[in-house]
């Protein structure tokens, strides 16, 4: 009989909501501590050149002034990064500076604008070098070098290949290569990055700071200031939003917080401006793809190569796997029996690229999911029944290795179809109409390297109430609210009576990887889960002496425990919490629920490529009905639907919320965001929102619908799978292939402007 | 140079030597400990800082604290009556209009200001009340939806 839930799946209102109505949630810039002092970063101002001598003298002699760090105030020569071999940061630039933007000395001050000043004041000699803007010129034999390590500036490269690719070719009856290309976006968080770093006597560095993987920040806050792990404590402050690695990352303020507090003896704070964070790393890496396909006449892949240059910047940071991902997911949503992928990351002297909502996915999809409407549009073929003819199925395992368990992508495409009403509509419509269709599939929580399991303490309080204490950084998806509704699920309590700690405190939160990979609700959903019914356990435990029963026979619900069966004969769970407490003699205690999770997944092979990504697989399709402006290119989408397989909708609303936002932030790349970069240094041409352009209400669709397909995954917490990260991505290929179908052009380069859109018009009618 | 400012904010005079090139955004914050009001962008473009005055809602950073004076300004401490939560703000719990929170007071802030004016509101004019606040998170749709619940709301309680 399959048991109904009572807080699971409903769409319960977020846990921290009332405290984000009201202003009283503390954000970075929020938090203080008395006697601060404010700090400032003094940034490169040419795109590459050595450090010959930084003048601080005069700054130093500003009344109001504290202290000034350079590069040489931290451990000279130690760096921190992802991996060994990609450890090219360090907190403030020691030799040479790689960008416009790169970080070169920090001050503390009394105030903000005193800190303002002294920069002014600080002179820093440099030897320029010649520098490198454009990718495929740093490849080549004789570019300027931006890491001495590096030849040709390669900063990771991925290669992948399983089955026969150019046998593949053969078999097809139709194979043709198309090129793409996308662009460099910001995350577009609202909330400048900002710490508080506090070096006391003891020699213990704590960082406060909006982080959203805080035990990254402080592995790496300790590897490069060369302390030991217990002497550095990160504590998360509300996170205005994050989006990617730009929030997981330490920065140069973080480290100088911590530094410039260790010289003056008082806590420094930082808050970057809005400018700080355009103009500095990280930002989605720019792709250039070159892709080729391979079909049957009857709509079955046989082969998909892909050559990717992605611009990475001016340092590693998770550069390996930026470049690898696009590899890893060609294997899904499609059963493809034949894939090559050459791929390569290269440094250029601009700031440097990591990890952004659908890390690297998107760009991909962005190229594949046109190229099959391309490859379906020649042989006459329908998108959607070569998606449902080439699509996984449960229990299949991909070439690569992966374990597709639950799967219900043809139910997506299904769905998608009908709602979005494809089948009336594909081919139909009037001139500068169009609809399109595009097709994902995304990891849950990435198996790549390092640390991946994630635990939870669920303690009972006396009234019948339970606090709960994770490792998850809620960022604004809602973990916390997710979280709390596993717990009271399990335990038969109700949301309000759920306690969760509202950030993580790396020396007291149990020691979680962070929120990235799209992880969260499934790790850390378990280990709550598990830590729940651990507590649950030793309570029923208990309740079975008192009910004279076994403790499986004790049901747990509406605040109260009772002999299953006889609901009347029970005792209310605080009553029974405190029994356990007082009342059993030397084996009184309070009731302490542990849980820890792993998928238990292999990590991925880099080299090979083999293995099992994740240990569940989430997949969409969406569909995109649009119409162009012929005059001026304009674009409005009329009706946008999607289908997505995420498991099990833990909490609808926040579902919903995760989906829409998913899109609207896709649509701001696809039609008109992108960091402009100058051609002779490489500064970023628009470090400001009133000329970088993020979506507003004004430029969200007419009409959305999400459709949640839940095919109950047998791993995830009550089947739940991601939801948040999956969903920007099919979108891409959707608005491309509707912009084909309305206008009969195809516009392969993001973003899809109005003077892109006319050009084509234009072309497409002197062609005739 | 310092002068002595008094400020009417949320029904409560405050008075402060402030310094006469500071914002209204920065003495809400730094001065006087309203830090609900919230600083992004710092440049009129992102609306997180949007406050009343006089019951127009404009962006804090953008105004010189000083010209604020003799004027009665609301922030987002001022909306809520005790633990009963203003209905805009009642109905972004309830619809799901929040993600990270960082624009929400502001977002709030603007949308008071748009439904005492518009009781009956289309969803297009909510859409362009709200047109100057940004939101990164929520991709709009929950948040027309809480102010249009709110709008329904606050017709019935009047």
């Amino acid at each position: 009989m399959k048991e109904e839930l009572s807080v699971v799946g409903k769409g319960v209102p977020k846990i921290d909501g009332i405290l984000k109505v009201t202003g009283k949630a503390v954000y970075g810039a929020d938090f203080s501590l008395p006697g601060m002092l404010y700090g400032k970063i003094l940034r490169s101002t040419v795109p590459h050149a050595k450090i010959l001598n930084i003048d601080t003298s005069k700054a130093l002699q500003l009344p109001g002034v504290r202290a000034i760090i350079t590069g040489k105030d931290f451990p000279w020569g130690l760096k921190y990064g992802f991996t060994a071999i990609t450890r090219d940061q360090t907190p403030l630039a020691q030799d040479k500076v790689r960008y416009i933007g790169d970080e070169v000395a920090a001050v503390a001050a009394i105030d903000e604008d005193t800190a303002e000043e002294a920069l002014d004041l600080i002179k820093v000699e440099y030897e320029e070098l010649p520098a490198v803007f454009d990718p495929l010129e740093a490849m080549k034999e004789g570019a300027p070098q931006l890491h001495d390590h590096v030849e040709n500036n390669i900063s990771a490269e991925q290669h992948l290949a399983t089955g026969d690719v150019e046998r593949g070719f053969q078999e097809s009856d139709h194979v043709r290569e198309d090129e793409f290309n996308t662009q460099a976006i910001k995350h577009g968080f609202l909330e400048p990055h900002a710490s508080v770093g506090l070096w006391d006597p003891s020699g213990k560095a704590t960082l406060w700071g909006d982080k959203q993987s805080p035990y990254i920040v402080y592995r790496k806050l300790a590897m490069a200031l060369g302390l030991p792990q217990s002497k550095v404590r990160v504590i998360q402050t509300y996170v205005g939003a994050g989006f990617g690695s730009a929030r997981s990352d330490p920065f140069a303020l973080d480290f100088c917080s911590l530094m410039l507090s260790k010289k003056t003896g008082k806590p420094v704070k930082f808050v970057y401006t809005m400018e700080d964070v355009l103009v500095m790393g990280e930002m989605r890496h720019p792709y250039y793809l070159r892709t080729k396909t391979g079909i049957t006449k009857d709509g079955y892949l046989k082969a998909i190569q892909v050559y990717a240059l992605a611009d990475g910047g001016a340092y590693s940071t998770i550069g390996p796997v930026s470049i690898a991902l696009p590899a890893f997911f060609i294997d899904i949503p499609y059963r493809v029996p034949s894939i090559k992928y050459d791929g390569y990351r290269v440094f250029t002297n601009k700031g440097f690229c990591g990890s952004l909502r659908g890390h690297c996915i998107a760009q991909m999809r962005w190229a594949l999911g046109q190229h099959l409407d391309m490859v379906c549009n020649d042989l006459g073929l329908d998108i959607a029944e070569v998606s449902m003819k080439n699509a996984l199925h449960p229990g299949d395992q991909t070439p690569s290795g992966y374990k597709i368990t639950s799967c219900a992508f043809t139910e997506c495409v299904e769905k998608a179809s009908e709602a979005s009403g494809w089948k009336e509509k594909k081919g139909k419509l009037p001139p500068f109409r169009g609809i399109g269709m595009g097709t994902s599939s995304f990891i849950t929580g990435v198996k790549l390297s390092g640390h991946n399991s994630a635990s939870c303490i669920v303690k009972m309080n006396e009234d019948g109430t339970a606090s709960v204490v994770t490792g998850a950084t809620d960022i604004g998806q809602g973990s916390s609210t997710i979280i709390a509704q596993i717990v009271a699920e399990v335990l038969g309590l109700h949301i309000e009576d759920i306690l969760i700690n509202s950030g993580v405190d790396t020396d007291f939160t149990p020691i979680d990887p962070g929120t990235y990979g799209s992880r969260v609700s499934f790790y850390s959903g378990n280990a709550a889960k598990i830590a729940a019914e651990d507590a649950k356990q030793q309570l029923a435990e208990v309740a079975s002496r008192i009910f004279e029963t076994s403790p499986d026979e004790v049901m747990f619900k509406d605040r109260k425990v009772f002999p299953k069966g006889s609901p009347d004969k029970g005792w209310k769970l605080d009553a029974l919490v405190r029994h356990t407490q007082h009342k059993m003699g030397k084996e009184s205690k309070s009731i302490i629920g542990r849980g820890s999770y792993d998928s238990g997944v292999d990590f991925i092979d880099f080299k090979t490529g083999k293995g099992n990504i994740s240990p569940a697989y989430t997949f969409a399709a969406d569909v995109v009905e649009l119409e162009v402006d012929q005059e001026t290119g304009k674009i409005t989408i009329l009706n946008a639907v999607g289908a997505h397989d995420i498991g099990k909708a833990l909490n609808p609303i926040l579902c919903a919320g995760q989906l829409d936002g998913a899109w609207i932030q896709a649509e701001g790349q696809i039609f008109f965001e992108e960091l402009l970069r100058d051609k002779k240094d490489g500064h970023v041409l628009n470090p400001s929102f009133m000329d970088y352009k993020m979506p507003t209400a004004m430029d969200i669709p007419l009409k959305n619908k999400h459709i949640f397909v839940e095919s109950i995954d047998p791993d995830g917490p009550f089947g739940a799978k991601e939801v948040g990260e999956g969903a920007s991505v099919a979108i891409f290929p959707a608005i491309g292939n509707a912009i084909f179908d309305a206008i009969g052009v195809r516009i392969p380069d993001l973003p899809i402007t109005p003077e892109k859109v006319l050009k084509a018009i234009k072309k497409k009618s002197q062609e005739g | 140079m310092k002068e002595l400012m008094r400020f009417n904010i949320n029904g409560v005079t405050y008075e402060e030597e402030i310094d006469h090139r500071r914002t209204l955004l920065e003495v809400l914050r730094e001065n006087l400990g309203l830090l609900g009001t919230h600083k992004g962008c710092d440049e009129g473009q992102c609306g997180a800082c949007t406050v009343l005055i006089d019951g127009k809602a404009v962006n804090s950073c953008l105004v010189l604290a000083a010209s604020a004076q003799g004027k009665e300004i609301t922030t987002i401490e001022g909306l809520a009556q005790g633990e009963v939560l203003h209905p805009i703000q009642q109905a972004f719990v309830e619809a799901g209009a929040i993600q990270c929170g960082f624009c929400t007071p502001g977002m709030i802030m603007a949308a008071n200001a748009f439904l005492e004016k518009n009781s009956n509101p289309s969803e297009e004019g909510v859409k362009r009340a709200i047109s100057g606040n940004l939101c990164r998170c929520t991709g709009y749709f929950q948040i027309i939806e809480a102010i249009m619940k709110a709008a329904e709301k606050m017709r019935k309680e009047v």
